[in-house]
C-alpha cells in the first residue's frame, strides 16, 4: 500500500466524537422536547385516559348495558353522577364504555390508509412520468367525493359491520396521505443517497423501502395522528347516521343520536358522550401539533 | 472605557473616526440549554471608508460578528460584553425605532445567496424603489427614478428592462448586482459583504469583485468583507483579520499577512489551498491536522494550540496577547508568560486588543519561527506512481453524446456533440461554468442520465444509456462522488450498512467477507472503526465524503466520477480529500473525471482537462497547457478571473461581455462569439470555428490559428476586430 497520509485523519476523528455525543444529545433533546411541550403532554394524557377507559372502564363503572326501569332519564346524583338515559342506563357507563368503539375504529382505519397511502405515493412519487400522472388523477378524483355521504353509500351496498366502516374509513383517507408521502418521496428521491442506490444496481422496492421509506417516517407519523383526529370524528358520525354500531352499543355517535330528542329535559344524555367525543379529537390533534412542533425544528 | 481608549491609541490613528469600533466583544448562543460561546472577546477598528477583511474557516464566528454589528443576533444569541461602536454611535442604546432608522439609513449588508436577499414575488423596480420610499421619503415617480439610476450605478445592462424584471429572471450575478445597488441606495456609512461571491461563477464573481472595487472609489462607505476566499480579501481590502474559534489570531496590512504570515493558523490557510499551476506530481497538499474546537469547548491557552504544528507547552499555559509585529514581543511574551501562574482559560478585554503601536499585530509567541513551521502535508512518493500510467490504453470513449432537455415548448441542449476519451489511471478535470453541461454530460457516463444520441464506451464496449440497464459488472466499474456530503450518505443507515450493502452489490462480497471487506475499505479511506458504527449525521463533512468515497471504491472501480467532491468543505478539508483521492488512484490504478469551479484545484489534481461552454466541449489538452496559452479565449477569460494572493505581479483581467446565452438559442457560429474579448467579426457570427491543434492532443475550437493566439495571449492584447 501507499505511504498513509495522517493529516487530516484525526482532526475528522475529533469531529466525529463530538457529532457523536451531539447525536445521542438531539435524540435526547427529541424525547426531552416532548415530554416538555405542553400540547403534546396535555394530548396524550387525554387519549391516554381513553384508553385505558376503553380497556377496563367496565371493571370500574356500572354496566353501561344494565337497564334501570324506575330510573329512566334522571339527572345527575350521586348514584348517577352523569344521570341516566331514556332506559334508566348510566351515563357516566356507558360515555366511558363507548371509548372502546371508536378507539378500534379510528386507529385501524388510519393505519389501512397510512399502509395505502405509504405504498401509493412512495410508488407514484417514485416512478413519477405516467404511473404518477394516473395515480394522482385517480387520487384528485377520490378526494373530490364528499367522504361522509360516499361512505353511507357503500354502507348500504355493502352492510354495515364495523369492519366495513374501517375498510371505507380507510380507503377514503388514503389520497391524503398519499399525497403527502408523495411530496416527502419527490423531495428525498433527488438526493444523492439515492442516486448512489441506482448506481448500485438496487432494485426499485429497495430503493423505496429501504433507503426512502425510513427518511420520510416524520411526515407519516404526523400525517398518521392528523388523519387519526379525522378518523375518529369520521366514525362518530357514521355511527350518529346509523351506520356505524346498532344499539344496545354506548358508542357515542349513536348514544347522541338516539338521545337527541331528550336534549331539551335531559341535556346529560346527550352533553356527556358528546364531550367525551370533542375532547378525544382534541387531544389526538393536540399530539399532531406537539409532534409538527418538535420535528420540524 | 480605559481598554477603549488604550484601544484608540495601539491603533495609532485615534484622529481620524473610525467607522466601526468593536471593542472586547463576547457572543454566545444559547443552545439546547447551554450557553455556547461563538467569539470570546474580539476588538477591531475600521476606518472610515476603509475595507476589512475578516476571514477563517467555517465555524470561527464571522458571521456572528457581522450580526452582531448590524444587532442582527438570532434570537438565542446574546452580546455577553463588550461594545459595538458604528460611526461613534453605541449601537446597544438604540431604540427599536432608533434602530430600525439606522440600519435603514447608516448600515446595509450584502448576503450570500442573493437569491434569498430579494423577494421573489416582487419586480426588481418596486423593491430597489421601496429603499428610497421608506428610508428618504421620496415619492413613487422619484424613487422610481433614483431606483433606475442606481441599477446603471452598479453597470446592470438595459437598467429600463430590469426594473420591469421579476428576480427569477435575472442571473445569479445580475441577482448581485440589484443587492449591492439596494445595499448602497441609502448611502450608507458601512457596508458588510458576507461571501459576496460564493455561489457565482468564477467568471461572475470576477466581475462582481470589478464592481466592488470601481465602486470604492465613488462610495464612503467602509467595508467589511466576511470570506474564506483568501484571494478575494487580498484584491479588495487593506487591511485583513484572521478569526479563528471567536478569537482575533493576527491582523494587519492584507499584503503583509498573506505575504508573511505570522501566525500558524494563516499560515496554514495559506499553504493548504493548492497554488495555481500546482500538479499532484509536485507535491502532496498541505493539510491543517486536527479540526476546529466544537462550539462551547473549553480551550487551554492559546486556541490555535491543539491544531499548530509549532506548539510547545507554554501555548497551552497562558494564551498569548496579540503582539506587534515585527518586535519581539513574542519572546518576550514567551518568558513571562512561563513565569506567570498558568491560566489556560483566561480570555479577558486586555487579551482581546492589540500590544504595542504596530501596523500588524499576531497572537503568538513564535510568530518569528512561523516562516519555517514545519510541513504538515504527507510525504511525497505515491503520487510519482501516477505518471507514466497515461500510456495505457483507453478506458472511456464519449463519442458525439448529446443530450437535450425539454422545458415546457423549449428545448435546452445540455451536451452538444460531445467527443473525448479517458486512458487508465488518468484524471480528466472538466471546467467550465455552471451549466455548462459538466454535470450532465458525467451523469451520461454514470447512467443517471441517458444520453439521447451518440455513444459512450466502457473498455471498448458499448454502455446502455440508463444505470437500470447496465450489468452489475459495468455499474460497479464506473462510480460517482458526489458533491453534498449532507445528502451523499442514507441519514437512516449506519456507515456500516452503507459500506456493507455497497460491499455486496458491487464488490460481490457474501457473508463473513463482507465485514473484513468494510473494514478495509474503511482502512483505505483512513475512516477508523469505530465511525463505522455511527450515523451520517454524527460525522463531520470530511468524513462524510471518506465514506462516499469508501463507497464508489467497494467495487474496485475503474472509472469513478468526481462531482465537485471537496467543494463544499473547508479549505484544510478539501486538501486532505484531494490528497485521499490521488492516493487511491496511485494504489488502485483508477481513472477520474474530476468536476469542479476551482481551476487551481483542477490544475492540481488532472492529467488532461476538458473546458465546456454551453454544452459544448471547447477544449482539451493536458492540464498544464491547456491553463497556458496558446488556448481558447474562454479558458484565458476563465483563468484571469481567478483572485489571487500575489501582490507583486497581479494579473490582467479580462472581463467577459454580457452573460451566458440561453442553452435553448445558443448563439450562431462560435457560441462563445457574444462574449469573446478577441471577437473577430461576422466570421464568428457566421461560421463554426475549426477544431485547432495547439499541440499533439491540446485542440480547441476558434477561429483563431494557434501561433496568432500565442503571440497574442502572451502579450495579453485583445486582438484587433478584423472584418470577415
Amino acid at each position: 500500500m501507499v505511504e498513509p497520509v495522517v493529516a487530516g485523519t484525526d482532526a475528522d476523528t475529533e469531529a466525529s466524537v463530538v457529532a457523536a455525543l451531539e447525536q445521542r444529545r438531539q435524540r435526547r433533546y427529541l424525547v426531552h422536547e416532548l415530554l416538555h411541550s405542553s400540547t403534546f403532554m396535555v394530548g396524550s394524557s387525554i387519549v391516554l385516559f381513553w384508553i385505558v377507559m376503553a380497556l377496563f372502564s367496565t371493571v370500574i363503572t356500572q354496566s353501561p348495558l344494565a337497564v334501570h326501569p324506575f330510573a329512566t332519564l334522571k339527572g345527575p346524583s350521586a348514584a348517577h353522577w352523569m344521570g341516566t338515559d331514556s332506559l334508566g342506563r348510566d351515563v357516566l357507563a356507558r360515555t366511558m364504555a363507548g371509548a372502546r368503539s371508536v378507539l378500534v375504529v379510528a386507529p385501524l382505519a388510519t393505519l389501512l390508509a397510512l399502509a395505502l397511502g405509504t405504498a401509493i405515493g412512495l410508488i407514484s412519487g417514485f416512478y413519477r412520468g405516467v404511473a404518477d400522472d394516473v395515480i394522482m388523477r385517480l387520487v384528485d378524483v377520490l378526494l373530490s367525493l364528499p367522504v361522509v355521504i360516499t361512505a353511507i353509500l357503500i354502507l348500504s351496498l355493502a352492510g354495515k359491520s364495523t369492519a366495513v366502516v374501517i375498510v371505507v374509513i380507510g380507503i377514503l383517507f388514503t389520497p391524503l396521505v398519499s399525497r403527502t408521502v408523495r411530496s416527502a418521496v419527490l423531495r428525498e428521491r433527488e438526493r444523492e443517497y439515492v442516486l448512489a442506490s441506482r448506481l448500485r444496481g438496487e432494485r426499485s422496492w429497495f430503493v423505496m423501502a429501504g433507503e426512502i421509506m425510513p427518511n420520510i417516517t416524520a411526515p407519516i407519523v404526523v400525517e398518521g395522528t392528523v388523519r387519526l383526529g379525522y378518523a375518529v370524528f369520521t366514525a362518530a358520525t357514521l355511527s350518529f347516521l346509523g351506520f356505524g354500531l346498532q344499539p344496545p352499543s354506548p358508542d357515542w355517535g349513536l348514544t347522541i343520536a338516539s338521545n337527541r330528542v331528550y336534549v331539551q329535559f335531559a341535556w346529560w344524555t346527550v352533553i356527556f358522550p358528546a364531550i367525551a367525543l370533542a375532547s378525544l379529537v382534541v387531544g389526538v390533534n393536540l399530539i399532531a401539533d406537539g409532534l409538527t412542533r418538535v420535528f420540524s425544528r | 472605557m480605559s481598554a477603549a481608549s488604550a484601544h484608540d491609541a495601539a491603533a495609532g490613528n485615534g484622529a481620524t473616526p473610525a467607522a466601526v469600533e468593536v471593542r472586547d466583544l463576547e457572543v454566545s448562543f444559547h443552545r439546547r440549554g447551554r450557553d455556547l460561546p461563538v467569539l470570546r472577546g474580539v476588538s477591531l477598528r475600521i476606518g472610515a471608508g476603509e475595507a476589512y477583511g475578516l476571514v477563517g474557516e467555517s465555524g470561527c464566528g464571522k458571521t456572528t460578528l457581522a450580526m452582531a454589528v448590524l444587532r442582527y443576533l438570532a434570537a438565542n444569541g446574546t452580546v455577553d460584553r463588550g461594545d459595538i461602536l458604528v460611526d461613534g454611535r453605541d449601537i446597544a442604546t438604540l431604540s427599536d425605532e432608533e434602530l430600525r432608522k439606522w440600519r435603514g439609513e447608516a448600515v446595509a449588508m450584502v448576503y450570500q445567496d442573493p437569491a434569498t436577499a430579494l423577494s421573489p414575488a416582487m419586480r426588481i423596480g418596486e423593491q430597489v424603489a421601496e429603499v428610497y420610499r421608506y428610508h428618504q421619503g421620496l415619492s413613487k415617480g422619484e424613487a422610481r427614478e433614483r431606483a433606475r439610476e442606481s441599477l446603471r450605478k452598479v453597470a446592470l445592462p438595459d437598467p429600463d428592462a430590469t426594473l420591469r424584471r421579476y428576480p427569477f429572471e435575472l442571473s445569479g450575478g445580475q441577482q448581485q448586482r440589484v443587492v449591492i445597488a439596494m445595499a448602497l441606495a441609502a448611502d450608507p456609512r458601512l457596508l458588510i459583504l458576507d461571501e459576496p461571491t460564493t455561489g457565482l461563477d468564477a467568471t461572475v464573481e470576477a466581475e462582481i469583485l470589478d464592481l466592488i472595487e470601481e465602486l470604492r472609489g465613488r462610495i464612503h462607505a467602509a467595508i467589511l468583507l466576511i470570506t474564506h476566499n483568501l484571494g478575494l480579501v487580498a484584491r479588495l481590502c487593506e487591511r485583513v483579520g484572521v478569526l479563528y474559534a471567536g478569537r482575533l489570531v493576527e491582523e494587519g496590512p492584507a499584503k503583509d499577512i498573506f505575504g508573511d504570515p505570522r501566525h500558524p493558523y494563516t499560515m496554514g490557510l495559506l499553504r493548504c489551498a493548492p497554488h495555481f499551476g500546482m500538479n499532484k506530481t509536485d507535491a502532496a497538499l498541505h493539510t491543517i491536522p486536527g479540526t476546529l474546537p466544537a462550539l462551547g469547548e473549553a480551550l487551554a491557552g492559546c486556541v490555535y494550540s491543539a491544531r499548530c504544528p509549532m506548539a510547545q507547552p507554554v501555548c497551552t499555559r497562558r494564551e498569548p496577547d496579540l503582539l506587534a509585529w515585527p518586535g519581539n514581543g513574542g519572546p518576550q511574551a514567551r518568558v513571562a508568560a512561563e513565569a506567570a501562574p498558568a491560566d489556560p482559560v483566561a480570555y479577558s478585554p486586555h487579551h482581546a486588543n492589540p500590544v504595542g503601536e504596530a501596523a500588524r499585530h499576531a497572537r503568538c509567541y513564535f510568530s518569528a519561527e512561523v516562516p519555517d513551521m514545519p510541513a504538515t502535508a504527507p510525504v511525497l512518493g505515491a503520487h510519482h506512481s501516477v505518471v507514466g500510467a497515461h500510456e495505457a490504453g483507453d478506458v472511456l470513449d464519449i463519442d458525439s453524446v448529446w443530450r437535450t432537455f425539454r422545458d415546457g415548448r423549449k428545448k435546452l441542449v445540455a451536451v452538444h456533440d460531445v467527443s473525448v476519451s479517458l486512458k487508465r489511471g488518468e484524471t480528466f478535470g472538466l471546467v467550465g461554468e455552471s451549466g455548462s453541461g459538466k454535470t450532465t454530460l458525467a451523469k451520461c457516463v454514470t447512467g443517471l442520465i441517458a444520453a439521447d444520441s451518440g455513444t459512450i464506451s466502457f473498455e471498448g464496449k458499448r454502455l446502455k444509456p440508463t444505470a437500470g440497464q447496465r450489468s452489475q459488472a459495468s455499474l460497479r466499474a464506473i462510480q460517482m462522488v458526489f458533491q453534498n456530503p449532507d445528502s451523499t450518505l442514507n441519514p437512516a443507515w449506519s456507515t456500516r450498512a452503507i459500506l456493507s450493502r455497497a460491499v455486496r452489490m458491487l464488490g460481490g462480497a457474501k457473508g463473513g467477507s463482507v465485514r473484513a471487506k468494510v473494514d478495509a475499505l474503511a482502512a483505505d479511506v483512513r475512516v477508523e472503526p469505530r465511525f463505522l458504527l455511527q450515523k451520517p449525521m454524527s460525522l463531520s463533512g470530511g468524513q462524510k465524503q471518506r465514506i462516499a468515497i469508501a463507497r464508489a471504491f467497494a467495487g474496485d472501480p475503474t472509472l469513478v466520477v468526481c462531482d465537485e467532491p471537496a467543494s463544499a468543505l473547508d479549505v484544510s478539508v478539501q486538501a486532505s480529500i484531494l490528497n485521499l483521492l490521488v492516493e487511491l488512484q496511485a494504489s488502485e490504478a483508477v481513472s477520474y473525471i474530476f468536476i469542479s469551479h476551482d481551476l487551481a484545484v483542477v490544475r492540481y489534481i488532472s492529467d488532461r482537462i476538458g473546458v465546456m461552454y454551453l454544452a459544448e466541449l471547447i477544449e482539451v489538452g493536458l492540464a498544464a497547457e491547456v491553463f497556458s496559452p496558446p488556448h481558447h479565449p474562454y479558458t484565458e477569460a476563465l483563468l484571469s478571473s481567478i483572485p489571487t494572493l500575489d501582490f507583486e505581479s497581479p494579473r490582467e483581467r479580462i472581463s467577459l461581455r454580457g452573460t451566458m446565452p440561453s442553452l435553448s438559442e445558443p448563439p450562431t457560429g462560435c457560441r462563445f462569439h457574444t462574449r469573446c474579448h478577441r471577437f473577430l467579426g461576422n466570421l464568428c457570427v457566421e461560421q463554426e470555428p475549426p477544431v485547432q491543434e495547439a499541440a499533439p492532443g491540446h485542440t480547441y475550437k476558434c477561429h483563431i490559428a494557434p501561433d496568432e493566439l500565442l503571440a497574442a495571449q502572451s502579450s495579453m492584447e485583445p486582438m484587433a476586430p478584423v472584418e470577415a
